[in-house]
Protein backbone atom coordinates (compact mmCIF):
# COMPACT_ATOMS: atom_id res chain seq x y z
CA UNK A 1 0.00 0.00 0.00
CA UNK A 2 2.93 2.52 0.82
CA UNK A 3 2.47 5.52 2.35
CA UNK A 4 -0.45 6.61 -0.11
CA UNK A 5 -1.81 3.95 -0.55
CA UNK A 6 -5.56 4.50 0.84
CA UNK A 7 -5.74 7.89 -0.42
CA UNK A 8 -8.57 9.29 -1.58
CA UNK A 9 -9.51 11.46 -4.70
CA UNK A 10 -11.18 14.83 -3.59
CA UNK A 11 -12.74 17.10 -5.90
CA UNK A 12 -13.64 20.83 -5.53
CA UNK A 13 -15.56 23.24 -7.90
CA UNK A 14 -15.21 27.07 -7.30
CA UNK A 15 -15.50 30.65 -8.86
CA UNK A 16 -12.13 31.97 -7.79
CA UNK A 17 -9.62 29.91 -6.91
CA UNK A 18 -6.25 31.59 -4.91
CA UNK A 19 -2.97 29.15 -4.71
CA UNK A 20 -1.04 30.02 -1.61
CA UNK A 21 -2.76 31.53 1.61
CA UNK A 22 0.21 33.98 2.49
CA UNK A 23 -0.22 38.21 2.36
CA UNK A 24 -0.48 37.82 -1.36
CA UNK A 25 -2.99 35.16 -1.15
CA UNK A 26 -5.36 36.77 1.74
CA UNK A 27 -5.11 40.09 -0.04
CA UNK A 28 -6.26 38.35 -3.48
CA UNK A 29 -9.29 36.21 -1.11
CA UNK A 30 -10.43 39.54 0.41
CA UNK A 31 -10.69 41.40 -2.66
CA UNK A 32 -12.25 38.64 -4.56
CA UNK A 33 -15.07 38.70 -2.32
CA UNK A 34 -15.25 42.60 -2.28
CA UNK A 35 -16.23 42.46 -5.93
CA UNK A 36 -17.74 38.94 -6.26
CA UNK A 37 -20.09 38.72 -3.19
CA UNK A 38 -22.20 35.87 -4.56
CA UNK A 39 -19.02 33.62 -5.71
CA UNK A 40 -17.65 30.55 -4.29
CA UNK A 41 -13.96 31.43 -3.53
CA UNK A 42 -11.41 29.18 -2.26
CA UNK A 43 -7.87 29.29 -0.91
CA UNK A 44 -5.90 26.98 -0.84
CA UNK A 45 -2.24 26.73 1.22
CA UNK A 46 0.44 24.00 1.89
CA UNK A 47 0.14 25.42 5.74
CA UNK A 48 -2.01 27.13 8.01
CA UNK A 49 -2.92 30.60 6.69
CA UNK A 50 -2.37 31.86 10.42
CA UNK A 51 1.11 31.40 10.11
CA UNK A 52 2.70 30.92 6.56
CA UNK A 53 3.99 32.34 3.86
CA UNK A 54 6.79 35.13 4.37
CA UNK A 55 5.60 36.85 7.25
CA UNK A 56 4.66 33.84 9.00
CA UNK A 57 6.90 34.92 12.28
CA UNK A 58 5.94 38.56 11.59
CA UNK A 59 7.67 41.72 10.15
CA UNK A 60 8.92 44.64 12.59
CA UNK A 61 7.98 46.96 9.40
CA UNK A 62 6.35 47.25 6.29
CA UNK A 63 8.79 48.28 3.30
CA UNK A 64 6.84 50.29 0.88
CA UNK A 65 4.22 53.21 2.09
CA UNK A 66 4.12 56.08 0.19
CA UNK A 67 2.21 58.56 2.79
CA UNK A 68 0.59 60.01 -0.07
CA UNK A 69 -1.95 61.88 2.64
CA UNK A 70 0.68 63.76 4.17
CA UNK A 71 2.72 64.41 0.67
CA UNK A 72 5.89 62.49 1.66
CA UNK A 73 6.08 60.13 -1.49
CA UNK A 74 4.05 59.72 -4.94
CA UNK A 75 3.98 56.40 -6.55
CA UNK A 76 5.86 58.07 -9.37
CA UNK A 77 8.68 58.73 -6.92
CA UNK A 78 9.37 55.02 -6.04
CA UNK A 79 9.09 53.35 -9.71
CA UNK A 80 12.17 56.26 -9.79
CA UNK A 81 13.60 54.70 -6.91
CA UNK A 82 13.16 51.36 -8.04
CA UNK A 83 14.19 52.19 -11.56
CA UNK A 84 17.71 53.60 -10.00
CA UNK A 85 18.29 50.86 -7.68
CA UNK A 86 17.29 47.99 -10.72
CA UNK A 87 18.92 49.73 -12.91
CA UNK A 88 16.66 50.39 -15.69
CA UNK A 89 15.42 46.37 -16.07
CA UNK A 90 11.87 47.45 -14.17
CA UNK A 91 8.14 47.25 -15.47
CA UNK A 92 7.23 50.32 -14.43
CA UNK A 93 3.56 50.16 -14.68
CA UNK A 94 3.26 47.42 -12.52
CA UNK A 95 5.41 48.80 -9.78
CA UNK A 96 3.48 52.08 -10.32
CA UNK A 97 0.50 50.16 -9.89
CA UNK A 98 1.58 48.21 -6.41
CA UNK A 99 3.10 51.84 -5.08
CA UNK A 100 -0.54 53.36 -6.25
CA UNK A 101 -2.56 50.70 -4.20
CA UNK A 102 -0.09 50.11 -1.13
CA UNK A 103 -0.95 53.29 1.14
CA UNK A 104 -4.76 52.30 0.88
CA UNK A 105 -3.87 48.33 2.06
CA UNK A 106 -1.83 49.87 4.86
CA UNK A 107 -4.50 52.00 6.32
CA UNK A 108 -7.01 48.94 6.44
CA UNK A 109 -3.99 47.26 7.85
CA UNK A 110 -4.28 49.79 10.91
CA UNK A 111 -7.94 49.80 11.19
CA UNK A 112 -8.24 45.63 11.25
CA UNK A 113 -5.68 46.43 14.46
CA UNK A 114 -2.01 46.09 13.70
CA UNK A 115 -0.18 48.19 15.19
CA UNK A 116 1.71 51.11 13.55
CA UNK A 117 4.19 53.51 15.14
CA UNK A 118 3.60 56.58 14.93
CA UNK A 119 5.72 59.59 15.10
CA UNK A 120 4.79 61.32 18.43
CA UNK A 121 5.37 65.15 16.94
CA UNK A 122 3.86 64.87 13.20
CA UNK A 123 1.32 62.03 14.56
CA UNK A 124 2.50 60.10 10.84
CA UNK A 125 3.58 56.93 10.80
CA UNK A 126 7.12 56.43 12.37
CA UNK A 127 9.66 56.13 9.25
CA UNK A 128 12.86 54.40 9.31
CA UNK A 129 14.19 55.34 5.87
CA UNK A 130 12.69 56.69 2.97
CA UNK A 131 10.02 53.78 2.45
CA UNK A 132 9.74 51.61 5.42
CA UNK A 133 7.68 52.43 8.32
CA UNK A 134 7.54 50.39 11.67
CA UNK A 135 4.98 48.44 13.16
CA UNK A 136 4.65 46.40 16.04
CA UNK A 137 4.17 42.99 13.38
CA UNK A 138 4.26 39.86 15.64
CA UNK A 139 0.44 39.09 15.05
CA UNK A 140 0.65 40.42 10.93
CA UNK A 141 -0.36 37.27 9.76
CA UNK A 142 -2.64 36.10 12.07
CA UNK A 143 -4.68 39.79 12.04
CA UNK A 144 -4.35 39.40 7.76
CA UNK A 145 -5.44 35.83 7.88
CA UNK A 146 -8.23 36.95 10.13
CA UNK A 147 -9.53 39.14 7.22
CA UNK A 148 -8.83 36.51 4.50
CA UNK A 149 -11.16 33.79 6.28
CA UNK A 150 -13.89 36.09 6.82
CA UNK A 151 -13.75 36.82 2.97
CA UNK A 152 -13.28 32.54 1.65
CA UNK A 153 -16.10 30.49 1.31
CA UNK A 154 -13.61 28.03 2.55
CA UNK A 155 -9.63 28.13 3.14
CA UNK A 156 -7.64 24.55 2.54
CA UNK A 157 -5.06 24.20 4.88
CA UNK A 158 -1.99 21.62 4.59
CA UNK A 159 -2.82 20.92 0.47
CA UNK A 160 0.34 21.61 -1.82
CA UNK A 161 -0.51 22.63 -5.35
CA UNK A 162 1.36 21.27 -7.66
CA UNK A 163 0.19 21.83 -10.97
CA UNK A 164 -2.03 24.31 -13.10
CA UNK A 165 -4.88 22.69 -14.97
CA UNK A 166 -5.87 23.72 -18.76
CA UNK A 167 -8.99 24.29 -19.93
CA UNK A 168 -9.44 21.26 -22.33
CA UNK A 169 -11.96 23.69 -24.50
CA UNK A 170 -10.55 26.78 -24.47
CA UNK A 171 -6.86 26.76 -25.42
CA UNK A 172 -4.61 28.70 -23.15
CA UNK A 173 -6.89 29.16 -20.83
CA UNK A 174 -6.35 27.80 -17.14
CA UNK A 175 -9.13 26.08 -15.19
CA UNK A 176 -7.75 24.60 -11.92
CA UNK A 177 -5.30 23.26 -10.11
CA UNK A 178 -4.46 19.73 -8.89
CA UNK A 179 -2.18 19.31 -5.18
CA UNK A 180 -2.26 16.67 -2.02
CA UNK A 181 -3.21 16.87 1.69
CA UNK A 182 0.19 16.94 2.69
CA UNK A 183 -0.30 15.44 5.89
CA UNK A 184 -2.70 12.33 4.38
CA UNK A 185 -1.62 12.47 1.07
CA UNK A 186 -5.29 12.97 -0.17
CA UNK A 187 -5.51 14.16 -3.91
CA UNK A 188 -7.26 17.20 -4.51
CA UNK A 189 -8.71 18.37 -7.65
CA UNK A 190 -9.98 22.40 -7.51
CA UNK A 191 -11.82 23.20 -10.77
CA UNK A 192 -12.25 26.91 -10.80
CA UNK A 193 -13.15 29.74 -13.75
CA UNK A 194 -10.77 31.70 -12.82
CA UNK A 195 -7.25 31.11 -10.99
CA UNK A 196 -5.14 33.22 -9.13
CA UNK A 197 -1.56 32.44 -8.09
CA UNK A 198 0.19 33.94 -4.68
CA UNK A 199 2.64 31.70 -4.26
CA UNK A 200 5.92 32.06 -3.18
CA UNK A 201 9.45 32.71 -4.21
CA UNK A 202 12.42 30.70 -3.83
CA UNK A 203 14.86 30.23 -1.36
CA UNK A 204 17.26 27.70 -0.91
CA UNK A 205 18.87 27.95 -4.93
CA UNK A 206 22.27 28.64 -3.69
CA UNK A 207 24.45 26.83 -1.17
CA UNK A 208 24.44 28.54 1.87
CA UNK A 209 27.90 29.89 2.97
CA UNK A 210 27.19 29.26 6.26
CA UNK A 211 28.30 25.66 7.98
CA UNK A 212 27.66 23.45 10.48
CA UNK A 213 24.55 24.89 12.50
CA UNK A 214 24.13 27.20 10.25
CA UNK A 215 23.40 25.52 7.62
CA UNK A 216 19.51 26.18 7.29
CA UNK A 217 19.82 29.69 8.20
CA UNK A 218 17.95 31.70 5.50
CA UNK A 219 16.40 35.26 5.59
CA UNK A 220 13.65 34.15 3.56
CA UNK A 221 11.49 31.26 4.50
CA UNK A 222 12.99 27.99 3.93
CA UNK A 223 9.66 26.29 2.84
CA UNK A 224 9.41 28.76 -0.31
CA UNK A 225 9.88 26.08 -2.61
CA UNK A 226 9.22 28.50 -6.14
CA UNK A 227 5.74 27.91 -6.90
CA UNK A 228 5.14 31.03 -7.83
CA UNK A 229 7.25 30.49 -10.97
CA UNK A 230 6.95 26.48 -11.39
CA UNK A 231 3.13 26.95 -11.12
CA UNK A 232 2.91 29.68 -14.21
CA UNK A 233 5.87 28.63 -16.31
CA UNK A 234 4.74 24.59 -16.50
CA UNK A 235 1.93 25.69 -18.37
CA UNK A 236 3.79 27.87 -20.75
CA UNK A 237 3.08 31.51 -19.09
CA UNK A 238 4.70 34.65 -19.96
CA UNK A 239 6.87 35.62 -17.05
CA UNK A 240 7.74 39.05 -16.62
CA UNK A 241 10.62 40.40 -14.44
CA UNK A 242 12.94 37.46 -14.27
CA UNK A 243 15.95 39.59 -15.47
CA UNK A 244 16.18 40.37 -11.43
CA UNK A 245 17.22 38.05 -8.94
CA UNK A 246 17.33 39.66 -5.55
CA UNK A 247 20.80 39.12 -4.08
CA UNK A 248 20.72 40.17 -0.50
CA UNK A 249 24.27 40.13 1.27
CA UNK A 250 24.59 38.44 4.42
CA UNK A 251 27.25 39.06 6.67
CA UNK A 252 28.32 35.92 8.80
CA UNK A 253 25.66 36.16 12.34
CA UNK A 254 23.42 38.48 10.78
CA UNK A 255 20.77 36.24 9.20
CA UNK A 256 18.38 39.23 8.78
CA UNK A 257 17.80 41.81 6.25
CA UNK A 258 21.16 43.43 6.29
CA UNK A 259 18.94 47.03 5.04
CA UNK A 260 17.62 47.20 8.72
CA UNK A 261 21.23 46.90 9.67
CA UNK A 262 22.03 49.94 7.43
CA UNK A 263 19.10 51.37 7.65
CA UNK A 264 18.20 51.49 11.97
CA UNK A 265 21.24 51.08 13.39
CA UNK A 266 23.85 53.19 10.85
CA UNK A 267 26.38 50.17 11.02
CA UNK A 268 28.75 50.25 7.70
CA UNK A 269 31.22 47.90 6.16
CA UNK A 270 35.20 47.35 5.94
CA UNK A 271 37.07 45.17 4.27
CA UNK A 272 39.65 42.96 5.77
CA UNK A 273 41.86 45.25 7.09
CA UNK A 274 39.39 47.31 8.50
CA UNK A 275 39.18 50.19 5.02
CA UNK A 276 36.51 51.63 3.34
CA UNK A 277 36.48 49.99 0.07
CA UNK A 278 33.07 50.91 -1.41
CA UNK A 279 34.93 54.31 -3.26
CA UNK A 280 38.09 52.44 -4.47
CA UNK A 281 35.30 50.49 -6.81
CA UNK A 282 33.76 53.96 -8.23
CA UNK A 283 35.82 54.56 -11.40
CA UNK A 284 35.76 50.90 -12.22
CA UNK A 285 31.86 50.74 -11.68
CA UNK A 286 31.50 53.51 -13.56
CA UNK A 287 33.21 52.60 -16.21
CA UNK A 288 31.06 49.62 -16.54
CA UNK A 289 27.28 51.62 -16.13
CA UNK A 290 28.00 54.97 -16.13
CA UNK A 291 25.54 57.36 -14.46
CA UNK A 292 23.72 54.23 -12.13
CA UNK A 293 26.71 54.60 -9.49
CA UNK A 294 26.16 58.64 -8.89
CA UNK A 295 22.53 57.40 -8.28
CA UNK A 296 21.28 57.86 -4.46
CA UNK A 297 20.71 55.59 -3.17
CA UNK A 298 23.58 53.60 -4.96
CA UNK A 299 21.77 50.69 -6.11
CA UNK A 300 22.06 47.27 -4.53
CA UNK A 301 23.97 45.15 -7.24
CA UNK A 302 26.40 48.01 -7.38
CA UNK A 303 27.15 47.70 -3.68
CA UNK A 304 27.26 43.84 -3.81
CA UNK A 305 29.24 44.05 -6.91
CA UNK A 306 32.12 45.81 -4.65
CA UNK A 307 31.74 43.36 -2.61
CA UNK A 308 32.57 41.08 -4.77
CA UNK A 309 35.41 42.78 -6.56
CA UNK A 310 37.22 43.57 -3.05
CA UNK A 311 36.76 39.82 -2.17
CA UNK A 312 38.13 38.92 -5.24
CA UNK A 313 41.42 41.26 -5.02
CA UNK A 314 42.34 39.19 -1.98
CA UNK A 315 40.97 42.15 0.77
CA UNK A 316 38.15 40.20 2.34
CA UNK A 317 36.02 39.59 4.14
CA UNK A 318 34.04 42.23 4.11
CA UNK A 319 32.90 42.72 7.60
CA UNK A 320 29.68 44.28 9.02
CA UNK A 321 31.16 47.22 11.77
CA UNK A 322 28.17 46.71 14.30
CA UNK A 323 30.21 47.62 17.65
CA UNK A 324 29.28 51.78 17.42
CA UNK A 325 25.46 50.82 16.25
CA UNK A 326 25.59 48.61 19.43
CA UNK B 1 18.77 26.17 16.26
CA UNK B 2 15.89 24.87 15.71
CA UNK B 3 13.09 23.84 18.16
CA UNK B 4 13.27 20.99 20.47
CA UNK B 5 10.83 19.52 22.61
CA UNK B 6 11.12 18.94 26.43
CA UNK B 7 9.48 15.69 26.87
CA UNK B 8 8.45 15.87 30.39
CA UNK B 9 6.13 19.01 29.36
CA UNK B 10 4.97 18.24 26.30
CA UNK B 11 1.34 16.09 26.23
CA UNK B 12 1.12 15.27 22.54
CA UNK B 13 -1.70 17.68 21.96
CA UNK B 14 -0.76 18.69 19.02
CA UNK B 15 -0.95 22.41 18.20
CA UNK B 16 2.34 23.03 17.30
CA UNK B 17 1.80 20.17 13.98
CA UNK B 18 -1.00 22.18 13.40
CA UNK B 19 0.44 25.70 13.19
CA UNK B 20 4.36 25.06 12.26
CA UNK B 21 4.71 26.96 8.44
CA UNK B 22 7.25 24.37 7.43
CA UNK B 23 5.41 21.04 8.66
CA UNK B 24 8.38 20.21 10.23
CA UNK B 25 6.75 19.65 14.03
CA UNK B 26 5.23 16.22 14.06
CA UNK B 27 4.30 13.99 16.85
CA UNK B 28 6.18 10.77 17.31
CA UNK B 29 4.34 7.70 16.65
CA UNK B 30 5.53 5.87 19.87
CA UNK B 31 6.16 8.38 22.21
CA UNK B 32 3.10 10.61 21.64
CA UNK B 33 5.54 13.70 22.04
CA UNK B 34 6.31 16.20 19.30
CA UNK B 35 9.67 16.54 17.61
CA UNK B 36 11.16 18.44 15.04
CA UNK B 37 11.57 16.11 12.06
CA UNK B 38 13.61 18.36 9.86
CA UNK B 39 15.84 20.80 12.08
CA UNK B 40 17.66 22.46 8.80
CA UNK B 41 14.31 23.75 7.58
CA UNK B 42 13.14 25.35 10.65
CA UNK B 43 13.09 29.03 10.39
CA UNK B 44 13.18 29.64 13.90
CA UNK B 45 9.77 31.37 13.50
CA UNK B 46 8.64 30.43 17.01
CA UNK B 47 4.86 30.16 16.08
CA UNK B 48 4.62 26.54 17.43
CA UNK B 49 6.91 27.94 20.51
CA UNK B 50 3.64 30.49 21.31
CA UNK B 51 1.23 28.11 19.85
CA UNK B 52 2.00 25.17 22.58
CA UNK B 53 0.22 25.07 26.17
CA UNK B 54 2.39 23.77 27.88
CA UNK B 55 5.27 26.09 27.57
CA UNK B 56 7.17 22.58 26.31
CA UNK B 57 9.17 24.13 22.74
CA UNK B 58 11.95 25.85 23.12
CA UNK B 59 14.86 26.86 20.35
CA UNK B 60 18.21 26.95 20.85
CA UNK B 61 20.58 29.88 19.54
CA UNK B 62 23.09 28.77 17.22
CA UNK B 63 26.58 27.72 18.93
CA UNK B 64 28.73 30.24 17.03
CA UNK B 65 27.82 33.10 18.20
CA UNK B 66 24.95 32.61 20.82
CA UNK B 67 26.95 30.14 23.56
CA UNK B 68 25.52 27.93 25.32
CA UNK B 69 23.09 28.76 28.89
CA UNK B 70 21.70 30.95 27.53
CA UNK B 71 17.77 31.27 27.26
CA UNK B 72 14.73 33.03 25.07
CA UNK B 73 11.59 33.09 26.54
CA UNK B 74 8.28 34.09 24.79
CA UNK B 75 4.67 34.37 25.86
CA UNK B 76 1.68 35.93 23.67
CA UNK B 77 -1.42 36.50 25.28
CA UNK B 78 -4.09 37.04 22.40
CA UNK B 79 -6.61 38.61 24.95
CA UNK B 80 -3.71 41.44 26.15
CA UNK B 81 -2.88 41.36 22.77
CA UNK B 82 0.74 41.50 23.72
CA UNK B 83 3.54 39.25 23.01
CA UNK B 84 6.79 39.15 25.87
CA UNK B 85 10.00 38.34 25.35
CA UNK B 86 12.55 37.36 28.22
CA UNK B 87 16.15 36.98 27.40
CA UNK B 88 18.72 35.38 29.67
CA UNK B 89 22.28 35.61 28.95
CA UNK B 90 24.59 32.90 30.12
CA UNK B 91 26.25 35.38 32.80
CA UNK B 92 23.11 36.39 34.18
CA UNK B 93 22.11 39.19 32.79
CA UNK B 94 18.55 39.09 31.70
CA UNK B 95 16.18 41.76 29.80
CA UNK B 96 12.62 41.75 28.99
CA UNK B 97 10.77 43.35 26.34
CA UNK B 98 6.78 43.80 26.03
CA UNK B 99 5.42 44.59 22.79
CA UNK B 100 1.57 45.02 21.25
CA UNK B 101 0.37 42.70 18.56
CA UNK B 102 -3.04 43.69 17.85
CA UNK B 103 -4.93 46.82 18.87
CA UNK B 104 -8.94 45.52 17.66
CA UNK B 105 -10.13 42.14 19.44
CA UNK B 106 -9.82 39.39 17.87
CA UNK B 107 -12.24 38.65 15.32
CA UNK B 108 -13.48 42.12 15.27
CA UNK B 109 -12.62 42.67 11.27
CA UNK B 110 -15.45 43.56 9.23
CA UNK B 111 -15.52 41.18 6.22
CA UNK B 112 -15.60 42.36 2.49
CA UNK B 113 -18.95 41.44 1.78
CA UNK B 114 -20.19 43.48 5.00
CA UNK B 115 -19.52 46.89 3.03
CA UNK B 116 -21.70 48.18 0.23
CA UNK B 117 -21.53 46.27 -2.63
CA UNK B 118 -19.84 47.71 -5.74
CA UNK B 119 -21.92 49.29 -8.14
CA UNK B 120 -21.99 48.06 -11.76
CA UNK B 121 -19.59 51.08 -13.02
CA UNK B 122 -17.44 50.51 -10.36
CA UNK B 123 -16.25 47.40 -12.00
CA UNK B 124 -14.89 49.49 -15.21
CA UNK B 125 -12.69 51.73 -13.14
CA UNK B 126 -9.20 50.96 -11.81
CA UNK B 127 -9.54 51.20 -8.33
CA UNK B 128 -9.29 48.14 -5.41
CA UNK B 129 -11.42 48.00 -2.42
CA UNK B 130 -12.39 50.50 -0.38
CA UNK B 131 -10.25 53.10 -2.81
CA UNK B 132 -10.25 55.97 -3.35
CA UNK B 133 -11.67 56.54 0.34
CA UNK B 134 -8.73 54.71 2.10
CA UNK B 135 -6.07 56.55 0.96
CA UNK B 136 -7.19 59.11 2.93
CA UNK B 137 -6.11 61.76 0.38
CA UNK B 138 -9.41 63.37 -0.67
CA UNK B 139 -8.16 62.73 -4.20
CA UNK B 140 -9.05 59.92 -6.79
CA UNK B 141 -6.75 57.11 -7.13
CA UNK B 142 -3.28 58.29 -9.18
CA UNK B 143 -2.99 57.20 -12.55
CA UNK B 144 0.31 56.93 -14.91
CA UNK B 145 -0.01 58.73 -17.91
CA UNK B 146 2.44 57.16 -21.15
CA UNK B 147 4.86 59.89 -20.90
CA UNK B 148 5.55 59.23 -17.22
CA UNK B 149 7.02 56.33 -18.21
CA UNK B 150 10.86 54.90 -19.12
CA UNK B 151 12.45 58.94 -18.18
CA UNK B 152 15.82 57.14 -17.40
CA UNK B 153 17.79 58.12 -14.65
CA UNK B 154 16.30 60.18 -12.29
Amino acid sequence: MGLFGGRKTVFVDADILVIGGGMAGCGATYESRYWGRDLKIVCVEKANIERSGAVAQGLYAINCYMGMQWGENRPEDHVRYARNDLMGLVREDLGYDIARHVDSTVHKFEEWGLPIMRDPKTGRYQREGKWQIMIHGESYKPIVAEAARKAATRVYNRIMVTHLLMDSSRKNRVAGAVGFNVRTGDFHVFRAKAVIVSAGGASHIFKPRSVGEGMGRTWYAPWSSASAYGLPIMVGAKMTQMENRIVLTRFKDGYGPVGAYFLHLKTYTQNGYGEEYEKRWYEDTKALVGDYIDRHPVPTCLRNHAILKEVAAGRGPIRMVTKEAF
Amino acid sequence: MPTFVYMTRCDGCGHCVDICPSDIMHIDKTYRRAYNIEPNMCWECYSCVKACPQNAIDVRGYADFAPLGHSVRVLREEKKGTVSWRLKFRDGREKSFVSPVRTTPWGSIKGPAEYDAPRPEDFARQELAHEPDALNTNQPLPALRPDQLKLGLG
